[in-house]
């Protein structure tokens, strides 16, 4: 299931018993085959193991997954799903010389690479190449997405975990200066948009659509989150189309004032997400920024985060220096080299400015070219930090439906599912990046989050595995015109059919005050479970701290369920109680206890 | 860049500035005419105090002073304020000895004056007549103190001034340190009644060989240290070391047992004996030594000369010099640009490499024990500093013993104290001008230790907490465990002191600093203790054979490399007249291929936390001790969040089990229970539940001033100036915005 392999720090979740395909190849080992998968090609190969070398073994292709078994070092299993494989090369030809060095090269989107070898004789990876190509990258070759084809069943519903309406009511929403437009119920004010939007009460249709004109995209200022006790909002738009001639619209200017005026903030904020520079620079094809004459009432703030092409290519040194071998004699500066956790810093840095502005009273606005990468990362942060709500396994679903799927992240041009065209420039790991801002929180924070770190790389194993259709397509227009919600499976369907998986066990709930992280390099550190989770070397283990948390939980439980026995059997003649306690089938047998209690 | 250093003259800018101007203060509080003392420790004499001076509070955000006196006695500087002390909820982790605002003189690392709003270094001896307008400390705990000395007298000033500098810098004799006025004041008896053993004793050391199942001798030669000033009283060599080559060379090159492999095996220490080539008779006497070792089993001995592949005791201390300039941190502005290339700049000190040095040749010791079964000879100039280092580190790695409070107590005593580490100089304890000597060894091996506890902490009994609370005892003058050059220093200073025999507290006796509240915070609420092979262990010590072979030496069966022999007399013989001091006799690299595939087959293995322990080396896996270093940066501290935010949920839900368990027992069901609490509860839960809003740093940051505003990252772009082209690129390439 999922991406699980060895050296997988999140051991598989169960899966729900699959219905074997009964055809006439070997069985496919001790992988269940999920329901709708179906085997495509065995073949006998080598696996060029960066860890422990050269092994043989059978390769298993079906249509969601490649499965590789060794059979020289049985442990070591591979478990891919097809959606992670970012590139398939072939290596060498068949007049290659060496050993080994005819096969394939497979460069997965999850931090690793698989090289199989083959014979060199008779072409012997024609047909695992061909159809490994067709079916890791089915878009572009006219074949539906796996998750189109999955049959899974599961107990929970994923698609009912996030419904716009309620989630706008869950922040007392409309109110008497916000209102919910339907104005986009067809997607034609912005076809990128949800179709439910939250905007100033005092704002008509009309000069919604003005606004749209003004704005990149059409993607106009609306509410993500608004602050229970001083009102405050966050809003999210993209930027507005001043250009080099530094036009004005005055249905903007006054659309801003409105949403200033909502709460009364003397001052509004808008966060610029980028680099002034780069601001500057968009100006020449159309965009810009806020200018202090035409916004008077509004303060600019530019976050200096960078663009997608600097975050790709920052990840790709990231890669080098831990995959396949962690760089060893200058680790530190190698990591800084990267720049992943600098980049990391930058965006927690921009949350935590607008999560205090917000915090403090007063209404901020956020955008970035478009409004859906380094927007979508500051909305959701801040949220995180101000709304202990999303900090729940359930809420923090509702977050990403909302700020991140509903919001219009293009996660089809950002991951490339089921495209072969590996070398896109549209291609970065935003997503990711955010997710790993999430981490650092849950780090810093450690009893702060319901969820866990198993249901964050779930989460990004799914991203890749196009199992589920939570992450397919680039907004809710494409994905309604698909059908997404009727006919694939929601990845929360997994997750909140076997919840105690993904939850942390230290959570308390009512932590319900503002939570700001520490965006300092000497609290940053690279989530080793998640970026170098294939090194065997790097030790995974539950934490010992958590393990004995649990054993501690199930002690008490223990405890308790024996006092409840004990104060029924007080009421009965006292002989009941010499029998409950010298039997030998007691529930709790003596030594037990004591191994659990001494180390305290 | 960091402000630090004395090149500020040289600068126009002004290297320190002001967040509070006088005027300022003085509206919001007149300075007070009135002194107060502390509490003072018997034995304990103010030399100087001074009021009214302004102490900066640390907490950049509210941005004051607080008025005080400062004074200057015997044991530290103190800065009393005049302000009623406010109830502090903070202040169960308090150190009976010293204050938050108390400096043991000892403590003091670096005195720095700003005039003219520069900043420079006091050095011993300059500067006398003129004081500065600020006085900023720098303390060897990481602690920074800054003191405005402009609102009071002039000559009050300089004499606070003069003070300091003369008490905390200028050269003093061993005599002058406060243990020695504080001494007297206990009495002789107070050591016997701990479990530490001091390793002063004969039976301490032949308790210690039974343990480990030695096959060794007892040296009581050396009783009024007549062999070597530079060795134990007692002290066990191996068996067959003759009484005539006991004596040959005073003290020199004697291979001291440290520790016992259940094998049969050992490891020994020795400094080096300087031979020439033509020296016949010493060349003769080592050859001597090795048989001796190599004859304690199976005839194998390997030789590792430290120094030829650590780094030496001045590397170590250049690199720490550098290091902890990190963390002295004067001011929100040093923080965030030192921030900015954050783990170059730590990588450039080299310190982590150092620590990942010292635990690579652990490592490589423990599998030539573990793996060949083959005695190990460790050897270095003096033989008390990196031998002190890799002995202890082995020995904890290796016996899991030494992973409880007073094994490790005990390891400390043995292999560093009565193993004559020359604390004295190692620390500059009287602040001489040649500073050769000086050098953080012990240190180097806590950090080991701290890096062995952070990445196997159920292994441990003691806490980080613990182990931070002992690296800043080693600055507390009270104390005579870390006061001396050797044994026969300290027993010298006890018998000649004028004040008739003197007796120190030994730093084991934590009641002398903490609470018992406190104290529980040493215990690591995670211990997977043992309990009953501990007892029997006690007793009869078979036990560890079977504990350690949960290492099958069959998983660890490689071709024997060169340069170790076993049951080969002749070749060894061979050997050794061919290359005297055979080292690690193998391709240069590796070492580090061989302990890695060591450590590999060791983590293939379950995880035994009473086994064999490894660390893992690789970068990710080093990581800084932050409650050390970052304890006191108001900047870096996590309000509510944290690693002690789970500490307190485990600690919580512990009361809930205990309580349980009393409810259970009074009910008669459950009447063993008693037998379980034979150790002190291991988690003070009013410590950790006194506030809902702990700092990351508990039980070190004060949390008084706790602000609700976040810190907010300054100079971030300056880190990244990505300026390829890649960074001016738009987002979406391939559209167009088209202009309406």
């Amino acid at each position: 299931v999922g991406s699980s392999s060895f050296g997988d720090p999140v051991p598989p979740a169960p899966t729900h018993p699959a219905s074997r395909e009964s055809l006439k190849m070997e069985p496919l080992a001790d992988v269940a085959l999920l329901p709708g998968e179906e085997r495509v090609i065995d073949k006998d190969l080598i696996y060029m193991c960066p860890f422990h070398g050269a092994l043989k073994g059978k390769v298993f292709i079906t249509n969601y997954r490649l499965y590789f078994r060794s059979t020289d070092m049985s442990t070591v299993t591979l478990d891919v799903p097809l959606g992670v494989i970012g590139r398939i090369e072939k290596m060498g030809g068949a007049s290659s010389r060496g050993e080994n060095s005819y096969g394939l090269d497979i460069t997965c989107k999850d931090m690793r690479n698989l090289r199989f070898a083959l014979k060199q004789e008779g072409h012997s990876r024609r047909d695992i190449f061909g159809e490994l190509f067709k079916y890791a990258f089915p878009l572009s070759h006219g074949m539906p997405l796996f998750a189109f084809l999955s049959q899974e069943k599961f107990e929970e519903n994923g698609w009912s975990v996030y419904n716009s309406i309620d989630e706008y009511r869950r922040q007392n929403l409309p109110s008497e200066q916000w209102r919910i437009s339907f104005i986009n119920e067809s997607y034609e004010l912005c076809d990128t948009y949800p179709v439910h939007l939250v905007v100033p009460y005092k704002a008509t249709d009309e000069d919604l659509r003005r606004v749209a004109t003004f704005r990149s995209r059409g993607r106009i200022p609306v509410l993500s989150w608004i602050h229970r006790e001083n009102q405050a909002v966050i809003t999210r738009c993209s930027q507005p189309l001043v250009g080099m001639s530094g036009k004005r619209n005055k249905d903007d200017e006054r659309y801003l004032d409105i949403i200033r005026e909502a709460n009364g903030t003397p001052r509004l904020t808008i966060y610029d997400a980028r680099p002034n520079v780069n601001a500057v620079a968009n100006k020449a094809t159309g965009g810009g920024y806020e200018g202090d004459d035409a916004y008077q009432n509004a303060d600019l703030v530019f976050l200096d985060i960078h663009n997608i092409h600097v975050m790709r290519e920052s990840l790709k040194k990231l890669k080098d220096i831990v995959y396949p071998n962690v760089e060893e004699a200058h680790w530190l500066s190698s990591l800084e080299s990267t720049h992943w956790l600098e980049h990391i810093k930058l965006v927690l840095s921009g949350a935590i400015q607008i999560a205090d502005k917000v915090s403090s009273g007063s209404s901020v606005v956020v955008h970035c070219s478009d409004g859906w990468d380094r927007t979508a990362q500051l909305t959701s942060l801040a949220m995180l930090m101000l709304d202990s709500y999303y900090r729940t396994l359930r809420g923090f679903q509702v977050l990403l439906e909302k700020e991140w799927i509903g919001f219009g992240h293009k996660f089809t041009s950002r991951i490339g599912h089921g495209d072969k065209n590996h070398a896109d420039q549209d291609r970065s790991p935003i997503f990711l990046q955010f997710v790993d801002c999430v981490w650092q929180m849950t780090k810093q924070f450690p009893t702060a989050f319901e969820f866990n770190e198993r249901c964050l790389v779930t989460i990004l194993d799914h991203l890749y595995s196009c199992r589920f259709g939570t992450f397919l397509y680039n907004c809710e227009s494409v994905r309604d015109s698909n059908k997404v919600r009727s006919k694939t499976v929601s990845l929360w369907s997994l997750i909140n059919s076997d919840k105690a998986a993904y939850v942390n066990p230290f959570y308390t709930s009512d932590c319900s005050r503002v939570l700001y992280p520490v965006a300092s390099m000497r609290h940053l550190e690279l989530w080793v479970n998640y970026y170098i989770r294939w090194n065997p070397r790097i030790r995974h283990q539950q934490s010992p701290v958590e393990q004995r948390y649990k054993e501690l939980l199930a002690l008490r439980d223990q405890y308790l369920k024996k006092l409840e026995e004990l104060q029924l059997s007080d009421s009965t003649p006292s002989s009941a109680r010499l029998t409950n306690s010298s039997t030998p089938n007691a529930p709790l047998p003596n030594q037990h206890l004591t191994h659990l209690q001494t180390p305290f | 860049m960091l402000s630090l250093g004395s090149g500020g003259a040289k600068s126009t800018k002004p290297s320190f500035v002001s967040y509070v101007t006088p005027e300022e203060i003085k509206s919001e509080k007149e300075p007070q005419k009135k002194e107060r003392h502390p509490n003072l420790l018997p034995g304990e004499v103010v030399f100087c105090s001074t009021n009214p001076i302004l102490k900066y509070t640390q907490d950049d955000i509210s941005q004051r002073g607080i008025f005080g006196t400062l004074l200057c006695t015997n044991f530290r500087v103190s800065f009393i304020s005049d302000e009623t002390p406010q109830e502090e909820p903070t202040q169960h982790f308090k150190n009976k000895l010293y204050g938050e605002n108390d400096i043991p003189l000892m403590c003091v690392d670096c005195l720095y004056g700003v005039y003219d709003e520069k900043k420079k270094l006091i050095t011993g001896g300059m500067l006398k007549n003129k004081y500065p307008s600020k006085m900023i400390i720098h303390c060897k705990d990481l602690r920074v103190f800054q003191f405005c000395l402009t609102f009071t007298k002039e000559e009050e000033a300089k004499k606070i001034f003069q003070g300091i500098v003369h008490h905390c810098l200028e050269p003093k004799s061993l005599k002058c340190v406060f243990a020695f006025s504080y001494a007297n004041t206990k009495g002789p008896e107070m050591q016997r009644t701990q479990r530490t053993l001091m390793f002063d004793s004969q039976e301490d050391w032949s308790q210690e060989m039974k343990r480990t199942k030695g096959n060794c001798r007892i040296v009581t030669e050396n009783q009024n240290f007549e062999l070597s000033e530079r060795l134990p009283k007692y002290f066990i060599i191996p068996a067959a070391v003759s009484d005539d080559d006991l004596s040959k060379f005073p003290g020199k090159g004697l291979p001291i047992w440290c520790w016992s492999h259940h094998s049969g095996c050992a490891l020994f220490k020795a400094s080096s004996l300087p031979v020439t080539q033509e020296d016949g008779v010493a060349q003769a006497w080592m050859e001597r030594m090795l048989h001796a070792v190599a004859q304690t089993h199976l005839y194998s001995v390997k030789i590792e000369d430290l120094l030829e592949t650590l780094p030496n005791i001045q590397d170590i201390q250049q690199s720490y010099t550098k290091f902890k300039q990190f963390f002295l941190i004067d001011n929100s502005t040093d923080f965030w640009m030192s921030d900015v290339k954050w783990f170059s700049s730590l990588e450039n000190t080299g310190w982590l490499d150092i620590i990942r040095q010292c635990l690579q040749k652990a490592v490589e010791v423990v599998e030539c024990l573990e793996k060949e079964n083959t005695n190990v000879l460790i050897t270095e100039e003096e033989g008390s500093d990196l031998c002190c280092v890799i002995s202890s580190l082995v020995q904890i790695m290796m016996d899991p013993h030494c992973r409880t409070l007073t094994g490790f107590q005990n390891l400390v005593q043995k292999e560093w104290v009565a193993g004559c580490h020359a604390f004295l100089d190692r620390c500059n304890h009287l602040h001489q001008k040649d500073k050769e000597c000086q050098s953080p060894v012990f240190l180097l091996f806590l950090e080991c230790v701290w890096q062995l506890v952070q990445q196997h902490s159920p292994a441990f009994q003691f806490s980080e907490t613990y182990l931070t609370v002992l690296s800043d005892s080693i600055h507390v003058p009270a104390f005579g465990t870390f006061l001396f050059n050797s044994a026969f220093q300290r027993e010298s200073c006890l018998k000649h002191s004028q004040r008739g025999p003197l007796s120190w507290p030994a730093v084991w006796d934590w009641s002398m600093q903490f609470d018992c509240k406190a104290q529980e915070l040493f215990i690591n609420p995670l211990y997977a203790e043992k309990l009953k092979q501990e007892k029997v262990l006690r007793k009869v010590p078979r036990i560890k054979h079977q504990r350690q072979l949960s290492l099958p030496s069959s998983a660890f069966k490689t071709p024997p490399k060169k340069g170790f022999f076993k049951d080969e007399a002749e070749s060894l013989k061979k050997m050794l007249r061919v290359k005297r001091f055979s080292r690690w006799m193998v391709p240069p690299d590796s070492p580090a291929v061989a302990t890695r595939q060591f450590y590999e087959a060791w983590q293939q293995k379950p995880l035994d936390y009473h086994g064999l322990l490894l660390p893992c080396l690789d970068g990710p896996a080093m990581r800084l001790w932050m409650q050390r270093y970052l304890r006191w940066t108001p900047e870096a501290q996590i309000l509510g969040g944290g690693s002690v935010a789970i500490t307190s949920k485990l600690a919580e839900l512990l009361g809930e089990v205990r309580a349980l368990q009393r409810e259970l027992a009074q009910k008669g069901w459950w009447d063993s229970m008693g037998e379980g609490h034979h150790r002190p509860q291991t988690m003070s839960l009013a410590l950790v539940r006194t506030s809902l809003r702990l700092s990351s740093y508990f039980p070190f940051a004060a949390s008084r001033n706790w602000s609700f505003k976040p810190v907010i990252p300054t100079g971030l772009l300056q880190s990244l100036m990505v300026t390829d082209k890649l960074a001016s690129q738009e987002d979406e390439t391939n559209e167009v915005i088209s202009l309406v």
